[in-house]
């Protein structure tokens, strides 16, 4: 039998449960999901902070990735409060127990005069570049914007740093810096695919520069044409929220460590040797770094760089691309990184092996007495802590003042 | 018997292989047997003074024997042992 749109109305609110705006705002953060059910033109003049956006004609198809617990509470809010009562009742039909629909809608809520948020918009052409972006509930037009903000720094644009940055471009990593003083040498295309044969000779930050905007012409890359040392590392590092370490020494690798966990910014770390990788992620003082791992280097025939010992060209794609991957999950915040577990790659044997990585109680860079150490602005004494501790930066660098 | 896993980089001084079956009830006793029957690997992994050289850390079934007992701690038959230099390349 037809039903009129008034006795649809009316059998909705027989049926779901309402709630004031009131009370939604007075709900403990994380109390319920909360969910706008409106148009994306009407979300992107402001919503509930905290809310997620699904329009009323995706709910069914969206619903079970914002709100996978059909017995957690959700409340679906609409302009006026009709449209989300009629997504209610869809919920409780696939089986959602606690749904409830705010009273009034996003216009009671503003005129009770409660705070409401902007979302982030992104341009038409943003939206088709990064569209597969969009659609992943984990990213998103918040994710897209958070990545376009920021900022990251590779070290080295050699057999990591080439895979790493045209990803990151590609992702919208909206500020890249890149570190290296090299130029393109033939033998480095056999694996360095952010350089180019007509490139040969010219500057590697210049070369990244073109590749990568070719990719992604929005994206800005900060060349930093010189040598990683502790006289600079410090400015280098300064800003960007998260690094790729790439490097080819020992040296450069120390004391990018002791200057990150320094600031406080991970790395995300990898070495390469032959047909092998190690790649982990240091987050300062949540897991170790790189001196709690390798408290000291060692010598130069145990462990030779790639133009000694060679290297099969995809190793270094790989580890390049799950650096990438570290950076993305830490930049969005979502996922577990590898905080705490280094993972060897063994190309050969197609084999991934995890070992289990602490922190040095003793570290002369994390520990913390080491911590105590930089923000009193005294230099550490190294003696006093029983770890040997090459190129550790022992000046007042890093000092909380 | 446990395995012991030889990174590439030291497996010419084990004549190639990937890994060996050692004896031992101990990582002394396992790193003792490797370096008998491969001695070029003694400086490799042991100090003057016979404790592990920091370089090259040492795995027990995924966790580093530096948090466990060091060269003491014990190792059971099917153990794996991993040893595990640094890296430079980049």
């Amino acid at each position: 039998m037809p039903k009129s749109y008034a006795e649809l109305l009316r059998e909705a609110r027989a049926q779901i449960r309402e709630v004031s705006p009131q009370e939604v705002d007075a709900l403990p953060a994380g109390g319920a999901t909360i969910v706008d059910v409106r148009e994306a033109s009407e979300w992107e003049q402001g919503h509930l902070p905290g809310a997620r956006h699904v329009s009323k004609s995706y709910i069914e198809q969206q619903i079970e990735g914002i709100a996978p617990d059909r017995d957690a509470p959700v409340i679906l809010y609409c302009a006026g409060g009709v449209r989300s009562l009629f997504a209610a009742q869809t919920l409780a039909e696939m089986g959602y127990t606690d749904v409830a629909s705010m009273s009034g809608g996003f216009q009671s809520w503003k005129g009770a005069g409660l705070s409401f948020e902007m979302p982030v918009v992104l341009t038409a052409d943003q939206k088709q570049r990064y569209s597969r972006h969009l659609l992943i509930p984990e990213v998103g037009a918040e994710g897209q914007a958070r990545l376009l903000g920021s900022k990251a720094l590779l070290i080295g644009a050699g057999g990591l740093g080439s895979p790493a940055s045209l990803y990151l471009a590609a992702a919208g990593v909206g500020t890249i810096g890149i570190v290296d003083f090299d130029v393109v040498d033939v033998s480095n295309l056999q694996r360095q695919i952010v350089h180019t044969t007509d490139r040969v000779g010219e500057r590697k930050v210049e070369s990244a520069k073109k590749s990568i905007n070719a990719l992604n012409p929005e994206i800005k890359v900060v060349a930093h044409e010189e040598m990683l040392v502790a006289a600079n590392v410090e400015r280098i590092i300064a800003g960007y929220d998260v690094i790729l370490d790439g490097t080819d020494t020992f040296e450069t690798r120390y004391i990018l460590n002791d200057a990150a966990v320094a600031a406080g910014i991970p790395v995300m770390h990898a070495s390469v040797f032959r047909f092998e990788g190690q790649l982990t992620t240091f987050i300062p003082y949540e897991g170790p770094c790189y001196r709690c791992l390798y408290p000291t280097p060692p010598p130069p025939e145990l462990a030779p760089g790639c133009s000694v010992a060679g290297v099969l060209g995809v190793v270094p794609g790989i580890l390049g691309l799950l650096q990438a991957t570290e950076a993305l999950k830490v930049l969005l915040g979502i996922g577990e990184t590898l905080a705490g577990r280094l993972l060897l790659f063994d190309a050969l044997e197609m084999e991934f092996t995890e070992l289990k990585l602490r922190r040095d109680p003793n570290c002369p860079v994390c520990s913390d007495a080491a911590v105590a150490a930089r923000k009193a602005g005294v230099p550490l004494q190294v003696d006093g802590v029983n770890v040997e501790a090459p190129f550790l930066m022992t000046g007042t660098f890093g000092s909380a003042s | 018997m446990s395995t012991v896993f030889i990174p590439s980089v030291l497996r010419s001084n084990v004549g190639g292989v990937k890994s060996l079956e050692l004896d031992g009830d101990s990582i002394r006793d396992v790193v003792g047997a490797l370096i008998e029957q491969h001695p070029s690997l003694g400086t490799q992994l042991l100090t003057d003074d016979g404790d592990l050289n920091r370089f090259v850390n040492v795995y027990v079934n995924g966790q580093d024997v530096r948090y466990l007992s060091g060269l003491d701690t014990p190792v059971a038959p099917a153990d794996e042992v991993r040893l595990l230099p640094a890296m430079a390349g980049g």
